[in-house]
């Protein structure tokens, strides 16, 4: 710090020799990060794959069971929320800092609804005994091993809302962050790093809706 | 000096010493309209109205194809746009590419495999039992031939 005396500045790393090239870097880290957490969800999408291909009836018989409408509900919330991510990125470009305050506590609600919304779904199926692998005990469906899409249905929507949680936890702290005035129209990286986690939390149930609530 | 990083970096080596900071820190950033974000946001909600009313429509293997199709269409919307990849550095479109890549390897030749088992050579193995059998717990080496035979379920029964 003490060789760029003129030029130093409290968020410019001394290991870069400009904020664009801090910037690249950390958006060159957090993309493979996420080439990493598809590749970790892909190991479900490949499992589901299989488990419909070997059971196609059991698959449409057992998602006829689940509700089509808080589905639907809880896709038009999770792209709501991206774009109230989105937007909360461009005011803080533009140095809105607290409008982006707000889009990013409209973001966090929207997370927050579609747990809700999980959480309703998820304990109407506790209560019936639609649940994975050999806790399953409802009799209501036709097939042989009808438990076998519960069990990716917890699996693939449990993982997701995991994230969910952790990019609940990541909008938080940007929020904290923000109020104590870290971001400005010069650095927002962590945010826009958070906005690209939110955004493929966002894609992955993109492809979730339709593989469990639409199977055709 | 060519570091990786000014390789990757769309504004090529210029920009990287004494250059004017905030000049520089104004590179590389994408402020789209509000317009385009409010566009794709109703396009993402279009689309899914849209494959949710198809899916109602019963086409048989097509009701899969089409719920792809959009899905495909929505992540990319999302991806292009919420993302940036579309006005980024395109390496980290090739970033991306490359996950989506290999996920279509790791589940296409797996589909072949688990979806033409026995095409070739008769398959000889015995289908997996519904409930594992649960050995009991590991005994000493002496008497451990006796104990899972034991514990194997019998065939006398």
């Amino acid at each position: 710090m003490t060789a760029h005396p003129a030029t130093y500045r409290r968020d410019l790393l001394e290991h870069y020799s400009d904020p664009s090239q801090q910037r690249d870097s950390a958006k060159l880290g957090m993309w493979i990060f996420l080439l990493t957490e598809i590749l970790f969800f892909g190991g479900l999408f490949c499992a589901y794959a299989i488990y419909r291909a070997w059971n196609p009836d059991i698959f449409y018989n057992a998602h006829k069971s689940l509700d089509l409408h808080l589905g639907a509900l809880n896709t038009v919330v999770l792209i709501c929320s991206s774009v109230t991510m989105a937007l909360a990125i461009r005011s803080i470009q533009l140095d809105r800092v607290k409008a982006g305050i707000g889009f990013l506590f409209a973001t966090l609600s929207l997370a927050a609804v579609f747990l809700v919304v999980k959480f309703f779904e998820y304990s109407h199926k506790f209560h019936l005994g639609q649940l994975p692998g050999k806790f399953y005990t409802y009799a209501g469906i036709k097939g042989t091993n009808p438990h076998l899409f519960f069990s990716v249905y917890f699996s693939m929507t449990g993982l997701h809302a995991l994230h969910v949680i952790a990019g609940m936890t990541a909008i938080s702290w940007m929020i904290y962050r923000a109020s104590r005035k870290h971001f400005s129209a010069q650095y927002y990286t962590p945010v826009e790093l958070t906005g690209m986690y939110w955004h493929l939390v966002d894609m992955v149930w993109i492809f979730l809706f339709p593989l469990l609530y639409l199977v055709g | 000096m060519l570091s990786p990083y000014s390789m990757l970096s769309p504004y090529g080596r210029q920009g990287c010493y004494g250059a004017d900071m905030s000049a520089n820190s104004k590179k590389g950033t994408h402020i789209l309209p509000l317009r385009l974000y409010l566009g794709i946001g109703i396009a993402l909600l279009i689309l899914t109205a849209a494959t949710v009313t198809i899916s109602q429509i019963p086409l048989g293997p097509y009701n899969l194809v089409v719920a792809m199709c959009i899905a495909t269409i929505k992540a990319l919307l999302v991806a292009f746009f919420f993302m940036h990849l579309w006005f980024d550095n395109k390496f980290y479109l090739v970033i991306f590419g490359t996950a989506i890549a290999f996920l279509g390897i790791f589940v296409i030749l797996t589909m072949f495999d688990t979806m033409r088992r026995g095409d070739i050579y008769q398959e000889v193995a015995q289908p997996i039992q519904p409930e594992a059998v649960i050995y009991e717990k590991a005994a000493p080496d002496t008497t451990r031939d006796h104990d899972t035979t034991r514990a194997l379920p019998s065939e006398h029964e």
